[in-house]
Protein backbone atom coordinates (compact mmCIF):
# COMPACT_ATOMS: atom_id res chain seq x y z
CA UNK A 1 0.00 0.00 0.00
CA UNK A 2 1.37 3.38 -1.01
CA UNK A 3 -0.15 6.74 -0.12
CA UNK A 4 0.89 9.79 -2.14
CA UNK A 5 0.03 13.44 -1.53
CA UNK A 6 0.16 15.83 -4.49
CA UNK A 7 0.54 19.62 -4.59
CA UNK A 8 -0.50 21.47 -7.75
CA UNK A 9 -0.36 25.20 -8.42
CA UNK A 10 1.16 25.77 -11.85
CA UNK A 11 -1.56 28.21 -12.94
CA UNK A 12 -4.59 29.80 -11.28
CA UNK A 13 -5.75 26.68 -9.41
CA UNK A 14 -4.24 25.57 -6.15
CA UNK A 15 -5.03 21.97 -5.27
CA UNK A 16 -3.92 19.21 -2.95
CA UNK A 17 -4.91 15.59 -3.44
CA UNK A 18 -4.25 12.35 -1.62
CA UNK A 19 -4.40 8.95 -3.27
CA UNK A 20 -3.93 5.40 -2.01
CA UNK A 21 -3.26 2.84 -4.74
CA UNK A 22 -5.74 4.39 -7.14
CA UNK A 23 -8.32 5.34 -4.48
CA UNK A 24 -8.85 9.08 -4.26
CA UNK A 25 -8.88 9.96 -0.55
CA UNK A 26 -9.00 13.75 -0.97
CA UNK A 27 -9.21 16.29 -3.78
CA UNK A 28 -9.36 19.86 -2.48
CA UNK A 29 -9.00 22.87 -4.75
CA UNK A 30 -9.41 26.65 -4.91
CA UNK A 31 -9.39 28.84 -8.02
CA UNK A 32 -8.01 32.35 -8.29
CA UNK A 33 -10.78 34.16 -10.16
CA UNK A 34 -9.99 37.55 -11.71
CA UNK A 35 -12.51 40.25 -12.72
CA UNK A 36 -13.98 40.22 -16.28
CA UNK A 37 -11.51 41.49 -18.83
CA UNK A 38 -8.48 40.53 -16.71
CA UNK A 39 -6.19 37.53 -16.92
CA UNK A 40 -4.29 36.12 -13.94
CA UNK A 41 -0.83 37.53 -13.39
CA UNK A 42 2.11 35.61 -11.86
CA UNK A 43 2.61 37.69 -8.72
CA UNK A 44 -1.05 37.91 -7.73
CA UNK A 45 -1.59 34.23 -8.48
CA UNK A 46 1.31 33.27 -6.24
CA UNK A 47 -0.08 35.49 -3.48
CA UNK A 48 -3.45 33.77 -3.80
CA UNK A 49 -1.86 30.33 -3.55
CA UNK A 50 0.22 31.37 -0.53
CA UNK A 51 -2.91 32.48 1.27
CA UNK A 52 -4.87 29.31 0.48
CA UNK A 53 -2.37 26.49 0.60
CA UNK A 54 -2.19 25.71 4.33
CA UNK A 55 -5.97 25.71 4.71
CA UNK A 56 -6.26 23.38 1.74
CA UNK A 57 -3.59 21.09 3.18
CA UNK A 58 -5.42 20.79 6.51
CA UNK A 59 -8.71 20.17 4.71
CA UNK A 60 -7.16 17.49 2.49
CA UNK A 61 -5.72 15.63 5.47
CA UNK A 62 -9.05 15.94 7.27
CA UNK A 63 -11.09 14.64 4.32
CA UNK A 64 -8.64 11.79 3.71
CA UNK A 65 -8.73 11.03 7.41
CA UNK A 66 -5.06 10.14 7.59
CA UNK A 67 -2.06 11.19 9.64
CA UNK A 68 0.97 12.65 7.83
CA UNK A 69 3.02 9.68 9.02
CA UNK A 70 0.91 7.36 6.86
CA UNK A 71 2.01 9.19 3.70
CA UNK A 72 4.77 7.49 1.70
CA UNK A 73 5.71 10.22 -0.77
CA UNK A 74 5.20 13.96 -1.23
CA UNK A 75 4.66 15.00 -4.86
CA UNK A 76 4.50 18.47 -6.36
CA UNK A 77 4.30 20.02 -9.84
CA UNK A 78 7.79 20.70 -11.11
CA UNK A 79 6.49 22.35 -14.30
CA UNK A 80 5.49 23.53 -16.83
CA UNK A 81 3.73 26.64 -15.60
CA UNK A 82 4.19 30.11 -14.16
CA UNK A 83 7.30 30.41 -12.03
CA UNK A 84 5.99 32.33 -8.97
CA UNK A 85 3.00 30.08 -8.22
CA UNK A 86 5.04 26.93 -9.02
CA UNK A 87 7.67 28.09 -6.55
CA UNK A 88 5.14 28.88 -3.82
CA UNK A 89 3.74 25.38 -3.98
CA UNK A 90 7.14 23.68 -4.30
CA UNK A 91 8.38 25.42 -1.16
CA UNK A 92 5.41 24.19 0.86
CA UNK A 93 5.80 20.66 -0.52
CA UNK A 94 9.50 20.65 0.33
CA UNK A 95 8.84 21.98 3.80
CA UNK A 96 6.23 19.37 4.71
CA UNK A 97 8.39 16.62 3.23
CA UNK A 98 11.20 17.74 5.53
CA UNK A 99 8.95 18.02 8.57
CA UNK A 100 7.31 14.66 7.94
CA UNK A 101 10.61 13.14 6.85
CA UNK A 102 9.24 11.78 3.56
CA UNK A 103 10.78 11.46 0.09
CA UNK A 104 9.87 14.14 -2.46
CA UNK A 105 9.07 13.83 -6.18
CA UNK A 106 8.67 16.57 -8.78
CA UNK A 107 6.01 15.68 -11.35
CA UNK A 108 5.41 16.88 -14.91
CA UNK A 109 2.01 18.57 -14.96
CA UNK A 110 1.02 17.12 -18.36
CA UNK A 111 1.94 13.59 -17.30
CA UNK A 112 -0.26 14.17 -14.24
CA UNK A 113 -3.25 14.90 -16.49
CA UNK A 114 -2.65 11.87 -18.65
CA UNK A 115 -2.14 9.37 -15.82
CA UNK A 116 -5.13 10.70 -13.90
CA UNK A 117 -7.28 10.42 -17.03
CA UNK A 118 -6.17 6.85 -17.58
CA UNK A 119 -6.87 5.94 -13.95
CA UNK A 120 -10.38 7.43 -13.88
CA UNK A 121 -11.53 6.19 -17.29
CA UNK A 122 -9.63 2.92 -17.61
CA UNK A 123 -8.31 3.86 -21.04
CA UNK A 124 -5.37 1.58 -21.84
CA UNK A 125 -3.22 3.05 -24.58
CA UNK A 126 -5.19 5.98 -25.97
CA UNK A 127 -4.42 8.81 -28.32
CA UNK A 128 -4.52 11.70 -25.85
CA UNK A 129 -5.86 15.15 -26.62
CA UNK A 130 -4.45 17.46 -23.98
CA UNK A 131 -6.21 20.81 -24.06
CA UNK A 132 -5.83 23.52 -21.45
CA UNK A 133 -5.00 27.16 -20.93
CA UNK A 134 -1.35 26.66 -21.80
CA UNK A 135 -1.26 23.43 -23.77
CA UNK A 136 -2.66 21.90 -26.92
CA UNK A 137 -1.08 18.58 -27.73
CA UNK A 138 -1.99 15.30 -29.36
CA UNK A 139 -0.02 12.61 -27.57
CA UNK A 140 0.50 8.88 -27.87
CA UNK A 141 2.71 6.52 -25.91
CA UNK A 142 5.53 4.67 -27.57
CA UNK A 143 8.97 3.48 -26.64
CA UNK A 144 8.96 4.65 -22.97
CA UNK A 145 7.74 8.18 -23.59
CA UNK A 146 4.53 10.06 -24.21
CA UNK A 147 5.29 11.36 -27.69
CA UNK A 148 3.84 14.55 -29.08
CA UNK A 149 2.34 13.89 -32.51
CA UNK A 150 0.62 17.21 -32.92
CA UNK A 151 0.79 20.53 -31.17
CA UNK A 152 -0.22 24.15 -31.50
CA UNK A 153 2.29 26.13 -33.49
CA UNK A 154 1.30 29.38 -31.77
CA UNK A 155 -1.09 29.82 -28.82
CA UNK A 156 -2.93 27.19 -26.79
CA UNK A 157 -6.64 26.58 -27.29
CA UNK A 158 -7.49 27.64 -23.72
CA UNK A 159 -5.46 30.78 -24.19
CA UNK A 160 -7.43 31.55 -27.34
CA UNK A 161 -10.74 31.07 -25.47
CA UNK A 162 -9.57 33.08 -22.43
CA UNK A 163 -8.40 35.97 -24.56
CA UNK A 164 -11.65 36.05 -26.45
CA UNK A 165 -13.55 36.02 -23.15
CA UNK A 166 -11.50 39.04 -22.08
CA UNK A 167 -12.24 40.87 -25.34
CA UNK A 168 -15.99 40.52 -24.86
CA UNK A 169 -15.57 40.96 -21.09
CA UNK A 170 -17.42 37.91 -19.87
CA UNK A 171 -17.01 36.57 -16.36
CA UNK A 172 -14.01 34.45 -15.31
CA UNK A 173 -16.14 32.71 -12.69
CA UNK A 174 -15.86 29.72 -12.56
CA UNK A 175 -13.77 29.94 -15.73
CA UNK A 176 -13.91 31.89 -18.99
CA UNK A 177 -14.20 28.67 -20.97
CA UNK A 178 -17.25 27.57 -19.02
CA UNK A 179 -19.00 30.88 -19.69
CA UNK A 180 -18.17 30.77 -23.39
CA UNK A 181 -19.69 27.29 -23.46
CA UNK A 182 -22.91 28.60 -21.88
CA UNK A 183 -23.17 31.53 -24.31
CA UNK A 184 -22.41 29.24 -27.25
CA UNK A 185 -25.42 27.10 -26.35
CA UNK A 186 -27.63 30.09 -27.19
CA UNK A 187 -25.83 30.89 -30.44
CA UNK A 188 -27.64 30.03 -33.67
CA UNK A 189 -25.83 31.70 -36.51
CA UNK A 190 -22.49 30.39 -37.77
CA UNK A 191 -20.06 33.20 -38.55
CA UNK A 192 -17.22 31.92 -40.76
CA UNK A 193 -13.77 31.94 -39.16
CA UNK A 194 -10.39 30.78 -40.43
CA UNK A 195 -9.75 27.06 -40.04
CA UNK A 196 -6.08 26.12 -39.72
CA UNK A 197 -4.72 22.62 -39.39
CA UNK A 198 -1.23 21.72 -40.59
CA UNK A 199 -0.98 17.95 -40.63
CA UNK A 200 -1.34 16.97 -36.99
CA UNK A 201 -0.39 20.48 -35.88
CA UNK A 202 -2.79 23.35 -35.38
CA UNK A 203 -2.85 27.16 -35.17
CA UNK A 204 -5.20 29.51 -33.30
CA UNK A 205 -3.69 32.97 -33.61
CA UNK A 206 -5.35 33.69 -36.98
CA UNK A 207 -8.77 32.78 -35.59
CA UNK A 208 -8.28 35.00 -32.56
CA UNK A 209 -7.42 38.06 -34.61
CA UNK A 210 -10.26 37.36 -37.07
CA UNK A 211 -12.87 37.08 -34.33
CA UNK A 212 -11.46 40.11 -32.55
CA UNK A 213 -12.21 42.15 -35.65
CA UNK A 214 -15.79 40.94 -35.65
CA UNK A 215 -16.27 42.20 -32.10
CA UNK A 216 -14.72 45.62 -32.43
CA UNK A 217 -14.82 46.91 -35.98
CA UNK A 218 -13.07 50.16 -34.94
CA UNK A 219 -10.38 48.49 -32.91
CA UNK A 220 -7.65 50.81 -34.11
CA UNK A 221 -9.36 53.89 -32.66
CA UNK A 222 -9.60 53.66 -28.88
CA UNK A 223 -11.67 56.86 -28.48
CA UNK A 224 -14.52 55.55 -30.57
CA UNK A 225 -14.59 52.29 -28.65
CA UNK A 226 -17.91 52.39 -26.84
CA UNK A 227 -19.81 49.68 -24.96
CA UNK A 228 -21.72 47.29 -27.15
CA UNK A 229 -25.49 47.82 -27.31
CA UNK A 230 -27.69 45.26 -25.60
CA UNK A 231 -28.99 43.80 -28.86
CA UNK A 232 -25.44 42.76 -29.65
CA UNK A 233 -25.62 40.19 -26.89
CA UNK A 234 -27.00 37.84 -29.54
CA UNK A 235 -23.98 38.62 -31.67
CA UNK A 236 -21.72 37.56 -28.79
CA UNK A 237 -23.61 34.30 -28.48
CA UNK A 238 -23.16 33.64 -32.19
CA UNK A 239 -19.46 34.45 -31.94
CA UNK A 240 -18.99 32.06 -29.00
CA UNK A 241 -20.87 29.38 -30.90
CA UNK A 242 -18.84 29.89 -34.08
CA UNK A 243 -15.56 30.01 -32.19
CA UNK A 244 -16.27 26.76 -30.38
CA UNK A 245 -17.55 24.96 -33.45
CA UNK A 246 -14.48 25.97 -35.44
CA UNK A 247 -11.71 25.29 -32.95
CA UNK A 248 -13.26 22.07 -31.66
CA UNK A 249 -13.65 20.78 -35.23
CA UNK A 250 -9.95 21.47 -35.70
CA UNK A 251 -9.06 19.64 -32.48
CA UNK A 252 -11.17 16.63 -33.39
CA UNK A 253 -9.60 16.59 -36.84
CA UNK A 254 -5.98 16.52 -35.61
CA UNK A 255 -6.90 13.85 -33.07
CA UNK A 256 -8.36 11.75 -35.87
CA UNK A 257 -5.25 12.33 -38.00
CA UNK A 258 -3.05 11.03 -35.17
CA UNK A 259 -5.32 8.02 -34.64
CA UNK A 260 -5.18 7.09 -38.32
CA UNK A 261 -1.43 7.55 -38.38
CA UNK A 262 -0.83 5.49 -35.21
CA UNK A 263 -3.55 2.92 -35.82
CA UNK A 264 -5.15 3.71 -32.47
CA UNK A 265 -8.79 3.14 -31.49
CA UNK A 266 -9.04 4.95 -28.16
CA UNK A 267 -9.16 8.66 -27.41
CA UNK A 268 -8.66 10.26 -24.02
CA UNK A 269 -9.38 13.97 -23.53
CA UNK A 270 -7.61 15.67 -20.62
CA UNK A 271 -6.95 19.24 -19.46
CA UNK A 272 -9.28 22.05 -18.47
CA UNK A 273 -10.83 22.57 -21.92
CA UNK A 274 -11.54 18.83 -21.96
CA UNK A 275 -14.56 19.18 -19.68
CA UNK A 276 -16.38 21.16 -22.39
CA UNK A 277 -19.38 19.01 -23.22
CA UNK A 278 -19.61 20.11 -26.83
CA UNK A 279 -15.99 19.10 -27.42
CA UNK A 280 -16.70 15.73 -25.82
CA UNK A 281 -19.82 15.30 -27.94
CA UNK A 282 -17.95 16.09 -31.17
CA UNK A 283 -15.09 13.76 -30.27
CA UNK A 284 -17.64 11.05 -29.46
CA UNK A 285 -19.20 11.39 -32.92
CA UNK A 286 -15.81 11.12 -34.60
CA UNK A 287 -14.99 8.03 -32.56
CA UNK A 288 -18.30 6.42 -33.46
CA UNK A 289 -17.58 6.93 -37.16
CA UNK A 290 -14.24 5.19 -36.73
CA UNK A 291 -15.50 2.42 -34.46
CA UNK A 292 -13.32 3.80 -31.67
CA UNK A 293 -13.88 4.61 -28.04
CA UNK A 294 -13.88 7.96 -26.26
CA UNK A 295 -12.75 8.46 -22.67
CA UNK A 296 -13.26 11.74 -20.87
CA UNK A 297 -13.59 13.00 -17.32
CA UNK A 298 -15.59 15.76 -15.64
CA UNK A 299 -14.33 19.00 -14.09
CA UNK A 300 -13.23 17.27 -10.84
CA UNK A 301 -10.33 15.64 -12.65
CA UNK A 302 -10.08 17.49 -15.99
CA UNK A 303 -9.29 20.81 -14.39
CA UNK A 304 -5.92 21.11 -12.64
CA UNK A 305 -5.97 19.32 -9.29
CA UNK A 306 -3.68 17.84 -6.70
CA UNK A 307 -4.74 14.22 -7.11
CA UNK A 308 -3.32 14.03 -10.63
CA UNK A 309 0.08 15.03 -9.27
CA UNK A 310 -0.27 12.56 -6.41
CA UNK A 311 -1.22 9.76 -8.79
CA UNK A 312 1.50 10.39 -11.38
CA UNK A 313 3.95 10.65 -8.49
CA UNK A 314 2.57 7.39 -7.11
CA UNK A 315 3.32 5.69 -10.47
CA UNK A 316 6.83 7.12 -10.51
CA UNK A 317 7.49 6.19 -6.88
CA UNK A 318 6.21 2.63 -7.27
CA UNK A 319 8.39 2.10 -10.31
CA UNK A 320 11.48 3.16 -8.39
CA UNK A 321 11.93 6.82 -9.32
CA UNK A 322 13.55 8.88 -6.56
CA UNK A 323 14.54 12.53 -6.55
CA UNK A 324 17.51 14.12 -4.80
CA UNK A 325 16.74 17.15 -2.65
CA UNK A 326 18.86 19.39 -4.80
CA UNK A 327 16.77 18.36 -7.83
CA UNK A 328 13.48 19.29 -6.19
CA UNK A 329 13.28 22.52 -8.16
CA UNK A 330 10.79 24.01 -10.59
CA UNK A 331 10.93 24.79 -14.31
CA UNK A 332 8.59 26.91 -16.43
CA UNK A 333 9.24 24.80 -19.51
CA UNK A 334 8.97 21.06 -19.13
CA UNK A 335 7.80 19.15 -22.18
CA UNK A 336 5.65 16.03 -21.95
CA UNK A 337 8.25 14.12 -23.98
CA UNK A 338 11.08 15.10 -21.61
CA UNK A 339 9.80 12.50 -19.13
CA UNK A 340 11.15 8.96 -19.27
CA UNK A 341 8.20 6.71 -18.41
CA UNK A 342 9.35 4.15 -15.85
CA UNK A 343 5.97 2.59 -15.10
CA UNK A 344 3.97 0.24 -17.21
CA UNK A 345 1.70 1.93 -19.78
CA UNK A 346 1.18 -0.52 -22.61
CA UNK A 347 2.47 -3.94 -23.51
CA UNK A 348 5.11 -3.42 -26.12
CA UNK B 1 -25.02 -1.70 -55.88
CA UNK B 2 -23.02 -3.75 -53.41
CA UNK B 3 -21.26 -1.94 -50.63
CA UNK B 4 -17.66 -1.48 -51.60
CA UNK B 5 -14.88 -3.04 -49.56
CA UNK B 6 -13.13 -0.31 -47.58
CA UNK B 7 -9.40 -0.91 -47.92
CA UNK B 8 -8.24 1.90 -45.67
CA UNK B 9 -9.69 4.53 -43.41
CA UNK B 10 -7.22 7.38 -43.58
CA UNK B 11 -6.95 10.55 -41.59
CA UNK B 12 -10.14 11.91 -43.09
CA UNK B 13 -11.36 9.72 -45.90
CA UNK B 14 -12.47 6.18 -46.60
CA UNK B 15 -10.72 4.46 -49.50
CA UNK B 16 -12.05 1.60 -51.57
CA UNK B 17 -11.60 -0.03 -54.94
CA UNK B 18 -13.97 1.21 -57.61
CA UNK B 19 -14.27 1.77 -61.31
CA UNK B 20 -13.83 4.76 -63.52
CA UNK B 21 -14.65 4.29 -67.23
CA UNK B 22 -14.51 0.54 -66.72
CA UNK B 23 -11.02 0.89 -65.31
CA UNK B 24 -10.16 -0.35 -61.82
CA UNK B 25 -9.18 2.57 -59.60
CA UNK B 26 -9.03 3.82 -56.07
CA UNK B 27 -11.93 5.88 -54.76
CA UNK B 28 -11.16 8.31 -51.96
CA UNK B 29 -14.37 9.43 -50.33
CA UNK B 30 -14.37 12.32 -47.90
CA UNK B 31 -17.54 11.16 -46.16
CA UNK B 32 -19.72 13.58 -44.18
CA UNK B 33 -18.26 14.30 -40.77
CA UNK B 34 -21.28 14.60 -38.51
CA UNK B 35 -19.22 16.06 -35.67
CA UNK B 36 -18.75 19.37 -37.44
CA UNK B 37 -21.25 21.95 -38.69
CA UNK B 38 -22.57 21.30 -42.18
CA UNK B 39 -21.23 24.68 -43.33
CA UNK B 40 -17.72 23.87 -42.12
CA UNK B 41 -17.87 20.32 -43.44
CA UNK B 42 -18.99 21.36 -46.92
CA UNK B 43 -16.47 24.16 -47.28
CA UNK B 44 -13.55 22.03 -46.11
CA UNK B 45 -14.47 19.02 -48.21
CA UNK B 46 -14.79 21.06 -51.36
CA UNK B 47 -11.53 22.92 -50.76
CA UNK B 48 -9.68 19.70 -50.07
CA UNK B 49 -10.93 17.87 -53.13
CA UNK B 50 -9.91 20.88 -55.19
CA UNK B 51 -6.48 20.95 -53.55
CA UNK B 52 -6.03 17.25 -54.25
CA UNK B 53 -6.80 17.80 -57.92
CA UNK B 54 -4.69 20.93 -58.38
CA UNK B 55 -1.63 19.71 -56.53
CA UNK B 56 -1.67 16.46 -58.46
CA UNK B 57 -1.36 18.50 -61.67
CA UNK B 58 1.41 20.68 -60.25
CA UNK B 59 3.35 17.64 -59.07
CA UNK B 60 3.05 16.00 -62.47
CA UNK B 61 4.39 19.15 -64.08
CA UNK B 62 7.28 19.21 -61.62
CA UNK B 63 8.11 15.59 -62.34
CA UNK B 64 7.05 14.32 -58.91
CA UNK B 65 5.53 10.83 -58.85
CA UNK B 66 1.89 10.90 -57.68
CA UNK B 67 -1.26 8.86 -58.34
CA UNK B 68 -3.07 10.07 -61.46
CA UNK B 69 -6.42 11.66 -60.72
CA UNK B 70 -9.03 10.38 -63.16
CA UNK B 71 -11.99 12.32 -61.94
CA UNK B 72 -13.45 14.22 -59.03
CA UNK B 73 -17.08 14.32 -57.96
CA UNK B 74 -17.91 17.16 -55.59
CA UNK B 75 -21.46 16.01 -54.96
CA UNK B 76 -20.41 12.54 -54.00
CA UNK B 77 -17.27 13.87 -52.31
CA UNK B 78 -15.08 11.47 -54.25
CA UNK B 79 -11.72 11.49 -55.95
CA UNK B 80 -11.07 8.68 -58.46
CA UNK B 81 -7.38 7.93 -58.71
CA UNK B 82 -4.72 5.52 -59.75
CA UNK B 83 -4.35 2.58 -57.35
CA UNK B 84 -0.95 1.14 -56.51
CA UNK B 85 -1.97 -2.30 -55.33
CA UNK B 86 1.52 -3.45 -54.39
CA UNK B 87 2.47 -0.31 -52.52
CA UNK B 88 3.05 0.10 -48.81
CA UNK B 89 3.40 3.29 -46.80
CA UNK B 90 6.85 4.59 -45.90
CA UNK B 91 5.82 4.12 -42.26
CA UNK B 92 5.24 0.40 -42.85
CA UNK B 93 8.42 0.17 -44.90
CA UNK B 94 10.56 1.70 -42.13
CA UNK B 95 9.11 -0.69 -39.55
CA UNK B 96 9.81 -3.62 -41.86
CA UNK B 97 13.38 -2.48 -42.54
CA UNK B 98 13.96 -2.22 -38.79
CA UNK B 99 12.60 -5.72 -38.21
CA UNK B 100 14.76 -7.18 -40.95
CA UNK B 101 17.75 -5.17 -39.69
CA UNK B 102 18.42 -3.64 -43.10
CA UNK B 103 19.00 -0.14 -41.78
CA UNK B 104 21.29 0.70 -44.71
CA UNK B 105 18.10 0.89 -46.81
CA UNK B 106 17.14 4.00 -44.86
CA UNK B 107 19.92 6.19 -46.26
CA UNK B 108 18.64 5.76 -49.79
CA UNK B 109 15.06 6.34 -48.67
CA UNK B 110 15.88 9.53 -46.75
CA UNK B 111 17.76 10.82 -49.79
CA UNK B 112 14.71 10.26 -51.95
CA UNK B 113 12.35 11.82 -49.43
CA UNK B 114 14.61 14.85 -49.00
CA UNK B 115 14.88 15.35 -52.72
CA UNK B 116 11.17 15.01 -53.39
CA UNK B 117 10.25 17.50 -50.66
CA UNK B 118 12.94 19.82 -52.00
CA UNK B 119 11.22 19.55 -55.36
CA UNK B 120 7.85 20.35 -53.81
CA UNK B 121 9.18 23.54 -52.25
CA UNK B 122 11.34 24.55 -55.21
CA UNK B 123 8.07 24.48 -57.16
CA UNK B 124 6.20 26.39 -54.43
CA UNK B 125 4.03 23.41 -53.54
CA UNK B 126 3.25 23.07 -49.82
CA UNK B 127 2.21 19.51 -48.98
CA UNK B 128 0.50 20.43 -45.71
CA UNK B 129 0.54 16.95 -44.15
CA UNK B 130 4.01 15.48 -44.47
CA UNK B 131 3.97 12.19 -42.56
CA UNK B 132 5.27 8.73 -43.37
CA UNK B 133 1.65 7.62 -43.87
CA UNK B 134 1.40 9.97 -46.85
CA UNK B 135 4.31 8.54 -48.82
CA UNK B 136 4.14 5.24 -50.66
CA UNK B 137 6.82 2.75 -51.62
CA UNK B 138 5.84 1.14 -54.90
CA UNK B 139 8.11 -1.82 -55.59
CA UNK B 140 9.61 -2.49 -58.99
CA UNK B 141 12.29 -4.94 -60.02
CA UNK B 142 15.26 -4.53 -57.61
CA UNK B 143 14.07 -1.04 -56.78
CA UNK B 144 11.05 1.03 -55.86
CA UNK B 145 9.37 4.34 -56.63
CA UNK B 146 8.61 6.86 -53.91
CA UNK B 147 5.09 8.15 -54.50
CA UNK B 148 3.68 11.16 -52.68
CA UNK B 149 -0.04 11.13 -51.78
CA UNK B 150 -2.78 12.91 -49.83
CA UNK B 151 -2.89 16.55 -50.95
CA UNK B 152 -6.04 17.58 -49.10
CA UNK B 153 -4.16 20.14 -47.01
CA UNK B 154 -1.81 21.22 -49.77
CA UNK B 155 -1.47 24.69 -51.20
CA UNK B 156 0.53 26.81 -53.60
CA UNK B 157 2.74 29.34 -51.86
CA UNK B 158 6.04 31.11 -52.29
CA UNK B 159 6.20 31.95 -48.58
CA UNK B 160 9.27 30.69 -46.71
CA UNK B 161 7.21 30.54 -43.54
CA UNK B 162 4.78 28.08 -45.17
CA UNK B 163 7.67 25.94 -46.37
CA UNK B 164 9.28 26.15 -42.93
CA UNK B 165 6.06 24.97 -41.27
CA UNK B 166 5.84 22.11 -43.78
CA UNK B 167 9.31 20.95 -42.68
CA UNK B 168 8.43 21.42 -39.02
CA UNK B 169 5.32 19.25 -39.39
CA UNK B 170 7.47 16.54 -40.97
CA UNK B 171 10.09 16.72 -38.22
CA UNK B 172 7.45 16.41 -35.52
CA UNK B 173 5.81 13.46 -37.28
CA UNK B 174 9.13 11.64 -37.71
CA UNK B 175 10.31 12.18 -34.14
CA UNK B 176 7.05 10.90 -32.68
CA UNK B 177 6.37 8.06 -35.12
CA UNK B 178 9.89 6.73 -35.50
CA UNK B 179 11.23 7.69 -32.09
CA UNK B 180 13.88 4.97 -32.15
CA UNK B 181 15.40 6.49 -35.32
CA UNK B 182 16.09 10.07 -34.23
CA UNK B 183 18.33 10.95 -37.20
CA UNK B 184 15.83 10.51 -40.01
CA UNK B 185 14.89 14.16 -40.26
CA UNK B 186 18.45 15.48 -40.37
CA UNK B 187 19.26 13.08 -43.13
CA UNK B 188 16.19 14.23 -45.08
CA UNK B 189 17.08 17.87 -44.55
CA UNK B 190 20.59 17.37 -45.90
CA UNK B 191 19.27 16.09 -49.21
CA UNK B 192 16.42 18.60 -49.22
CA UNK B 193 18.97 21.41 -49.30
CA UNK B 194 20.54 19.96 -52.45
CA UNK B 195 17.29 20.61 -54.31
CA UNK B 196 15.96 23.63 -52.44
CA UNK B 197 19.03 25.53 -51.22
CA UNK B 198 17.05 28.51 -49.89
CA UNK B 199 18.63 29.55 -46.58
CA UNK B 200 15.57 31.69 -45.90
CA UNK B 201 13.30 28.61 -45.80
CA UNK B 202 15.65 26.91 -43.34
CA UNK B 203 15.82 30.04 -41.23
CA UNK B 204 12.02 30.16 -41.07
CA UNK B 205 11.87 26.48 -40.21
CA UNK B 206 14.28 27.03 -37.32
CA UNK B 207 12.26 30.02 -36.20
CA UNK B 208 9.02 28.02 -36.10
CA UNK B 209 10.79 25.30 -34.15
CA UNK B 210 12.28 27.77 -31.67
CA UNK B 211 8.85 29.31 -31.11
CA UNK B 212 7.60 25.90 -30.01
CA UNK B 213 10.48 25.38 -27.63
CA UNK B 214 10.14 28.82 -26.07
CA UNK B 215 6.39 28.69 -25.64
CA UNK B 216 5.53 28.79 -21.96
CA UNK B 217 2.90 26.26 -21.10
CA UNK B 218 0.82 27.77 -18.38
CA UNK B 219 -2.35 26.04 -17.23
N1 LIG C 1 -3.11 5.73 -54.78
C1 LIG C 1 -2.97 4.89 -53.75
N2 LIG C 1 -2.55 3.61 -53.95
C2 LIG C 1 -2.41 2.77 -52.90
N3 LIG C 1 -2.69 3.09 -51.62
C3 LIG C 1 -3.12 4.33 -51.35
C4 LIG C 1 -3.28 5.29 -52.41
N4 LIG C 1 -3.73 6.44 -51.83
C5 LIG C 1 -3.85 6.20 -50.53
N5 LIG C 1 -3.49 4.94 -50.20
C6 LIG C 1 -3.51 4.35 -48.84
O1 LIG C 1 -4.62 4.86 -48.10
C7 LIG C 1 -4.19 5.62 -46.97
C8 LIG C 1 -5.07 6.84 -46.78
O2 LIG C 1 -5.02 7.64 -47.95
P1 LIG C 1 -4.87 9.23 -47.89
O3 LIG C 1 -4.93 9.76 -49.26
O4 LIG C 1 -3.66 9.55 -47.09
O5 LIG C 1 -6.20 9.62 -47.12
P2 LIG C 1 -6.45 10.52 -45.82
O6 LIG C 1 -6.53 11.92 -46.30
O7 LIG C 1 -7.72 10.05 -45.26
O8 LIG C 1 -5.27 10.30 -44.91
C9 LIG C 1 -2.75 5.94 -47.25
O9 LIG C 1 -2.01 6.14 -46.04
C10 LIG C 1 -2.28 4.73 -48.03
O10 LIG C 1 -2.01 3.66 -47.16
MG1 LIG D 1 -3.23 10.47 -45.25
Amino acid sequence: MTIAIGFEGSANKIGIGIIRDGDVLANVRETYVTPPGCGFLPKETAAHHRKQILGILKEALRVANIEPKEINVVCYTKGPGMAPPLLTVAIVARTVAQIWNKPILGVNHCIGHIEMGRLITGAKNPTVLYVSGGNTQVIAYSNKKYRIFGETIDIAVGNCLDRFARIIKISNDPSPGYNIEQLAKKGTKYIPLPYTVKGMDISFSGILSAIEKKVLPDRGNKNRRKPLPVEEEAHHEDLCYSLQETIFAMLVEITERAMAHCGSNEVLIVGGVGCNERLQEMMGLMCKERGSKLFATDEKFCIDNGVMIAHAGWEMFRSGTRMKWEDATITQRFRTDDVQVTWNVADE
Amino acid sequence: MTTPQIIKQGAEAKLYIGKYNEKRCLVKERFVKTYRLTEIDKTLTKARIKAEQKTTKRCENAGILVPKVYNVDFNERKVYMEYFDKAMTVKEFIVQVQKEKKLEELDMLMKRIGEVIGKFHANNIIHGDLTTSNMLINPKENDYDLIMIDFGLSSFSTSHEDKGVDLYVLERALLSTHSDLPDLFNSILKHYKDINPSTETIRKFEEVRARGRKRTMIG
